[in-house]
């Protein structure tokens, strides 16, 4: 039995959404910094803690996290996930790696991808660094850094990110 | 503080297909729809449900046995959309109505256009227009309109 000759025993079922994101003040302030290449966290004035990407307060604490702390695009890899199923629609093509980026200085990690790498040598705690796209294509995006990609400097201790109460 | 005219605000869509398997009942109910024929299921107490279910509800025997329903039906509920948004499949006025089919007595949700919203009440006799295109899909119905 030819394909065509087959029933057809599935249906597409399309899903639309469509809506507007508004991304509040410190997202705001966070993403006027990506777009001109720079990352700033915000700080918690009261214990310390430093959030990145900001969401305006500190959960712990429950203040608002007004103090802008700028960081580097160094940090080191927290966790990481190998993809090796494809996601229709994802033009990143399988194997490849997500991982939660934990930057210098700061107190929370983000997801990003790690590329440039054997996918065997990737490790919790290997140092690396952003990998950004050209500035003329720069936008109000983490997009803007294509992936992280491994630097030469020993690995950390995950145990040291542990946070401390200050 | 910003002003809330500073926020950074983006158009998102978030779109994605789903590939759901139809099962061998609802094969059948989708094939049928190509061949502009609504098929029901029928129960052993004869209750006949459309669009076809593959449980009766009260017995919770499978159901298999399929009878076809239709074209004509009556409204048994709806609601008018005086203003369809981008979403919708029809841009005129029209109502998203629960219509039992002749020979049913389970009721389907589908849409009533080419009509007024004065013109529709409970119990309003309707017939389905059929798509020029198939798709096997629901929408192979295109919509209901008035029993001329």
């Amino acid at each position: 039995m030819s394909t065509e000759d087959t029933p057809k025993d599935y249906s597409e079922s399309p899903i639309n959404l469509e809506y507007f994101y508004t991304a509040g003040s410190a997202t705001t302030r966070f993403l006027n910094q990506v777009k001109e290449g720079n990352i700033v966290g915000q700080g918690c004035p009261k214990c310390k803690a430093v959030y990145v990407p900001p969401r305006g307060s500190c959960p712990r604490c429950g203040v608002a996290t007004d103090i802008e702390v700028p960081l580097t695009d160094k940090g080191c890899i927290e966790s990481f996930t190998v993809v090796h199923i494809p996601i229709p629609g994802n033009p990143i093509v399988p194997p490849y790696v997500c991982a939660m980026i934990r930057l210098d200085g700061a107190n929370i990690s983000f997801l990003h991808l790690i590329q440039d790498v054997d996918i065997e040598n990737i490790r919790i705690g290997m140092r690396i660094q952003a990998v950004w796209k050209p500035k003329e294509e720069w936008t109000h995006s983490l997009e803007n850094i294509k992936w992280f990609a491994p630097i030469d400097e020993p690995d950390i201790d995950v145990a040291t990110l542990r946070f401390q109460e200050s | 503080m910003s002003d809330s005219k500073d926020l950074l605000r983006a158009p998102f869509e978030l779109a994605y297909n789903y590939k759901r398997s139809n099962g061998p009942v609802m094969s059948k109910f989708f094939e049928a729809l190509g061949e502009q024929k609504i098929l029901g299921t029928k129960s052993s107490t004869g209750k006949v449900f459309s669009p076809a279910a593959e449980f009766d509800p009260d017995t919770h025997e499978s159901l298999n046995d399929m009878v076809e329903v239709g074209p004509g039906g009556s409204v048994e509920s709806f609601s008018w959309i005086e203003a369809p948004q981008n979403h919708h499949l029809i841009k005129e006025p029209f109502a998203f109505a629960l219509i039992k089919l002749d020979g049913a007595d389970s009721s389907m949700l589908h849409m009533i256009t080419d009509c007024n919203e004065a013109d529709l009440s409970i119990g309003t006799r309707v017939t389905a227009a059929w798509s020029e295109t198939t798709t096997k899909r629901i929408t192979d119905i295109k919509f209901f309109t008035l029993e001329k």
